[in-house]
Order: structure tokens, then C-alpha cells, then sequence
């Protein structure tokens, strides 16, 4: 939580806290953001739901009687039963255990790279907005290189090279290559935010560059950052799914939910358990995580204050 | 209008000068993302070793007459040099097999582009006009319904999607009783006619891979707009331009869109990055020879050139709409001066 420096004026505050002493204040703030975020039940619901599938994802397997690399040589290509929760696959692979694992790789893939890329975006972003001159060129240079190449086209011409390499290199790569777009949103806000008056007080204050874009620049894009490490954990879990479904992300025999899809998609029609249950948990993991993205920016953007107060007022009439 | 005078024609040639440094730019980044794609391609591709894997192994005559005809016995910028002056004359070299790829290039361009282009105006058009509406209308029926839609349509990834919309198409050709809905191939095999029935049989082929491709569009330019809307929305400039006088509506076109717009123009570059990964699912999952499959099979058979050539293509597309983007932020935000 940011706590608002008395030196200049308060981008963050909302009329709520105003002349409150300060300790009891960001208590305040907590309680507040914590109320509004309780208020959306989509975003609850997304947070329970990532919380449960991450749950899942590392005790599944420890409940499934079947390893994922198991093969059932009585059952092939079963639908769903007792014995096998989600069927089997044409070698008599256990659905249920090669999901459970699946999602495990994805998801661990997922947050590693939301978080990483999220961090190097916001920093690149400001330092190059708010510096200008050669380093905005420079940053803002390999930023356009690498839009130019998209990650996904770099990743799968490099692929041949990390067969049998970590998959943690391919979290790096994944992370290397996904924080470009947010970095240049964060750098145009941070252009327009420069020229603010408080931004500028601050400055003539003798407040130093980093304080400034630490204290004043970032906060005030909070809302932006928060929506996109979250819809880049989403992300990230559909570029690696997308990329092992070309077989160009984690290889076999390893499995994530792309690899997965990737082996149901032919058989949607005769075999639909091999393709829609790896698809849903995909959809439902993606979906939950930008609910909850979604909720935490209406509880953490003061600016929404206004139209929450009018939005609560409609609710109550309506009631 | 009155011809631009002063200081404001002054401001005018600032932007102009700013664009056309933006393109050079541009131009310089297509040849070092190319020569980037074409380097890292030679390094971890192995053709050879591709070669020795056939059973029974060919002679070493062959590998070697291959190993020339590839050029792999010269250093890579010296190959991508050769490459290159053969691009500039119009000639972009031969796949790994010996077929020559200037042959393929402008079928496969245009298969892409058709669906890129009525993917990405689609999506804009969409996507912008629900965006807005759904700010304005925050927390009512419209928005709620919007909202759904797209975090629904950017949960799901194109290569989900594709396979799950080939269902409803396959229910609605059921239902009509005919194939009119295509969902393999862009034009019918050996189909002869006029020009004008030719284009009702490639429709029938583009609904559904362009509905695919535009819905994903529409969703990830609509999340923005609200958002970026809804920031103007509470701000004091809009409280200030219906202070002193402006109808609501007047004061959410003329200043509110526009600013909100800004953050708009930047995406525009990154929703079209999307929209070429996207591309290449789509033309994968709808079995379309485009740039996108090209791309996948290139990178399977670890074919160097072909690889470079789609990355030329890309950055190509790239380049203009960085640079589309570049021009709508210098109209739309006047304090911009880089």
C-alpha cells in the first residue's frame, strides 16, 4: 500500500480517508479496498477458483490412483467411469492424472512469467518515459525489436534448441518476451503524467528521479499494473499452452494443458472427453484469473470511487 | 479551414518531422528483426541432421551437395547478405526441398492478409464502439452482458475456439440442411466461374475462421476502451467541459473519446501482434495455406529461409501499424513531442 507523502498533492487518496492521522488512515485504506473487493462476486468467485485450481493442480496427482505416464493396458480409449474420473486416452493414459499434471505445468509457467514480466515492464516503462532522451530511445528501441519479432515466432524458431533443456528455460524465454506491450503503455502514461502539477511540484521540491516515479508515477498506473500481471498470468498460460500445442513449448514426455489439447483436437467429435477437459480447465483457470484481475481494480482505483458511489446508490434503488 | 499559421504550422512540421523519423526507424528495426530471426533460425536449425535421419542414410555426395546448395559451409551474415540482395530482386531462395519460395509467397500473402485485414477492422470497429458504450452505461445490463462477453471470448484461446465454433457451424449446415459453412480449406478445390461467384465460394469458406479471429479482437480492444474511457470519465476536464455548458453527450465525444483514445492508439500496434499469432492458429486449426501455417511448417522442417521470409512479412505488417499507430498518436494527443 502506498502511503501519501504530506510534500505533495495526493493522487491516491480518496475523499474517504482524507484528514484522517495517518496510522489509522492506511487501515482505513485496507478495510476499504478489501469491502470493495468482498462487493464483486465475480472477483471473489475468480479468486476462489484460482485458489482451487492451483490447490488441485498439486494435490490431484497425489489422489489420482494413476500416474500420468501410466498406461492402463486394459482400458483404451474409455469414457469417463469410476475407474478412470476424466477416461482414457488411445494408450490407455489415466485423463484425470495427465490434467491434474498438465494444469500443474501451466499454471506454475503461468505466475513465474506474470509476475517477472509485470516488474520488468513497469520499471522500463517509467524509467524510459520519464527520462527521456537516450535511454527512452534505447528501451524503447528493443522494445519495438521485439515487437517486431513476436515471442511467439522467436520461441518457435528456438525451440529445436531447449529439446531436453529445463522448462524453467522456457520460462525465461516466455518472461523475455512478454512484457513489451505493457511497458510502452506504462511509458505513454508516464509521458502524459511527467507534465502533471504534482509531478512537476515534486520535481521543483528536489524529490529525486526514482522517489518520483516510485512515489508518483507507478501508484498512479496502479490500476493498469494490476490489470495486466494478472491478464498476463492469463497470458502466459495461453502462450505456452499455444506454443506446446505446436509441440514447440514443453515436450513430451512431459505434459501442460497445450499438449493436451493439441492430442484431443482431432478427436473432438468421436473421443470429446480428450479434448473438452483439458480446454476446460484451460478456459476456467484463464477466466478466473481475469475475474479477480478485474476485481482488484475496482478495489484498489481510487479514481472508480465516484462511479462505485453511484453504482451502489443505482443497487440500492434497485433493491 | 484556414491554412495553418505561426507557431501552429511550426508544431505541424514538429510532427510531421517526428513521423517520418518513426518510419525510418521502422525500416531500420524490419532489417535487424529479419536478420535476428534469419541468425537465430541458422544457429539452432540443423537441415542436415534432418537428412542423416532418413533410412536408409544418403550418401555423403548428396549431404554434401545439399550442405552447399543450403550455404551452411559460409558464415550466417554472409548468408543472409546472399539472402537478402535475392530479396531485394525479388527473389526470396528455396525451401529446404528445392522449391523455390517466390513461387508460393503471393498465394500464401494474400490467403493471410485477407483474413488479417477483416479480422483487425472488425475487431477495431467492434471493439471500440463496445468498449465505450459499456463505460457509459457501467454496471447496466449493457455492460454486464459485455463484460461477460469478453472476458468469456479472452479466456479462450484461439485454438480452442476455433475447433469449439467449427460445432455451432457444423449444428447450423445440419439445420439448413447443406454445407454452406465451410471450416476446411479457403476456396473449393478446382471450383470454376465468374469472379462473382468465386467470391460466394470463398465466403463460405471465411465466416467462420474470420469470426474467430475478429471475436478475440473485438474482446481484447473492448477491455481496453472501457477501461480507458471509464479513467476519462471520472476526470475533472469532463466535469468542467459539461460545467460550462456542453450537453453530456457533446462533452463524452468531443473530449472525453478523444483522450481516451490515446492509450487506444498504442495498443493498436500490440492488438495487431496479436492478431498474427492468432492468425496462425486460425489458419492451422481451418487448414489455410497463409503465412501462419507456413511459419509452423517452416519451423518444423527447420527451413531457415522460409522462416525469414515470414518474419520479413510480419515485420512488414508490424512496421505499418506501429507506424498507423505513431500517426494516431500524434492526432490525438497535441502535447506528444518526442
Amino acid at each position: 500500500m502506498a502511503t501519501i507523502t504530506s510534500d505533495a498533492a495526493a493522487p491516491g487518496a480518496s475523499p474517504v480517508d482524507g484528514g484522517a492521522p495517518k496510522r489509522e488512515r492506511s487501515a482505513t485504506r485496507s478495510r476499504l479496498v478489501l469491502r470493495r473487493f468482498l462487493r464483486r462476486k465475480g472477483a471473489v468467485f475468480g479468486l476462489i477458483v484460482v485458489v482451487l485450481l492451483y490447490l488441485m493442480a498439486f494435490l490431484g496427482p497425489l489422489i489420482s490412483p494413476w500416474g500420468y505416464a501410466e498406461p492402463d493396458y486394459t482400458a483404451f480409449l474409455q469414457p469417463p467411469s469410476a475407474e478412470h474420473w476424466f477416461g482414457t486416452t488411445k494408450i490407455g493414459e489415466d485423463v484425470f492424472a495427465q490434467v491434474m499434471r498438465g494444469l500443474q505445468k501451466s499454471l506454475t509457467i503461468g505466475l513465474l512469467v506474470g509476475v517477472i514480466s509485470t516488474s520488468v515492464a513497469a520499471l522500463v516503462g517509467a524509467l524510459a518515459g520519464y527520462f527521456g532522451g537516450w535511454v527512452d530511445r534505447t528501451l524503447m528501441w528493443v522494445v519495438d525489436l521485439l515487437l517486431v519479432l513476436p515471442s511467439f515466432l522467436i520461441i518457435a524458431v528456438l525451440s529445436p534448441a531447449f529439446k531436453g533443456e529445463s522448462w524453467l528455460l522456457f520460462v525465461a524465454l516466455l518472461a523475455a518476451f512478454s512484457w513489451m506491450i505493457t511497458a510502452r503503455i506504462v511509458r505513454g502514461m508516464t509521458l502524459t503524467l511527467r507534465e502533471r502539477e504534482y509531478v512537476k511540484a515534486a520535481r521543483f521540491m528536489g524529490q529525486s528521479p526514482l522517489r518520483i516515479i516510485f512515489k508518483h508515477i507507478v501508484p498512479n498506473m496502479a490500476s493498469l499494473l494490476i490489470i495486466d500481471a494478472t491478464i498476463t498470468i492469463g497470458a502466459a498460460v495461453l502462450s505456452e499452452t499455444g506454443l506446446s500445442f505446436f509441440g514447440f513449448g514443453v515436450q513430451p514426455p512431459d505434459v501442460s494443458l497445450g499438449t493436451l489439447i493439441a492430442t484431443g483436437t482431432d478427436s473432438v467429435i468421436t473421443y470429446p472427453w480428450l479434448f473438452y477437459l483439458p480446454a476446460g480447465f484451460l478456459v476456467l483457470f484463464v477466466l478466473a484469473v481475469n475475474l479477480f484481475g478485474d476485481g482488484l481494480r475496482d478495489a484498489l482505483d481510487p479514481s472508480s470511487t465516484r462511479a462505485r458511489k453511484r453504482a451502489t446508490k443505482s443497487e440500492e434503488e434497485s433493491e | 479551414m484556414q491554412a495553418p499559421t505561426g507557431p501552429y504550422r511550426k508544431a505541424l512540421s514538429d510532427v510531421i518531422g517526428f513521423l517520418v523519423r518513426r518510419l525510418a526507424n521502422y525500416i531500420v528495426l524490419c532489417l535487424v528483426a529479419t536478420f535476428l530471426a534469419f541468425a537465430l533460425a541458422s544457429l539452432t536449425f540443423d537441415p542436415i541432421g534432418i537428412l542423416m535421419q532418413r533410412n536408409p542414410p544418403p550418401p555423403d555426395a548428396v549431404i554434401q551437395a545439399k550442405r552447399v546448395d543450403l550455404m551452411l559451409d559460409q558464415p550466417i551474415p554472409q548468408r543472409f547478405l546472399s539472402w537478402l540482395g535475392g530479396v531485394v530482386q525479388g527473389d526470396f531462395g528455396q525451401t529446404v526441398a528445392g522449391h523455390p519460395i517466390t513461387d508460393e509467397l503471393g498465394r500464401r500473402i494474400g490467403v493471410s492478409l485477407r483474413l488479417f485485414l477483416l479480422g483487425v477492422t472488425i475487431g477495431v470497429i467492434c471493439g471500440v464502439v463496445l468498449g465505450v458504450v459499456s463505460a457509459i452505461r457501467q454496471y447496466k445490463l449493457t455492460d454486464h452482458v459485455a463484460t461477460l462477453f469478453s472476458f468469456v471470448i479472452l479466456s479462450i484461446p484461439v485454438f480452442v475456439l476455433g475447433t469449439l465454433l467449427k460445432q455451432p457451424a457444423q449444428a447450423f449446415n445440419d439445420l439448413i440442411g447443406s454445407n454452406y459453412l465451410q471450416t476446411l480449406g479457403e476456396a473449393t478445390p478446382g471450383f470454376q466461374g465468374t469472379w462473382f461467384e468465386s467470391l460466394g465460394d470463398r465466403l463460405r469458406y471465411l465466416i467462420v475462421p474470420t469470426l474467430t479471429i475478429a471475436l478475440g479482437q473485438i474482446a481484447f480492444y473492448s477491455r481496453y476502451q472501457r477501461s480507458a474511457m471509464l479513467d476519462v470519465l471520472g476526470s475533472d476536464f469532463l466535469r468542467t467541459a459539461q460545467a460550462k455548458g456542453l450537453t453530456r453527450r457533446r462533452a463524452l465525444f468531443k473530449h472525453g473519446l478523444r483522450t481516451a483514445l490515446i492509450p487506444m492508439a498504442t495498443l493498436f500496434a500490440f492488438g495487431f501482434g496479436l492478431l498474427i499469432t492468432g492468425g496462425t492458429f486460425t489458419e492451422r486449426i481451418f487448414g489455410w495455406y497463409g503465412m501462419g501455417d507456413w511459419l509452423i511448417s517452416g519451423v518444423t522442417a527447420q527451413d531457415t529461409n522460409v522462416v525469414a521470409t515470414v518474419t520479413l512479412f510480419i515485420a512488414v505488417l508490424v512496421l505499418i501499424s506501429g507506424w498507423l499507430s505513431d500517426v494516431l498518436y500524434a492526432a490525438l494527443d497535441p502535447r506528444v513531442r518526442v
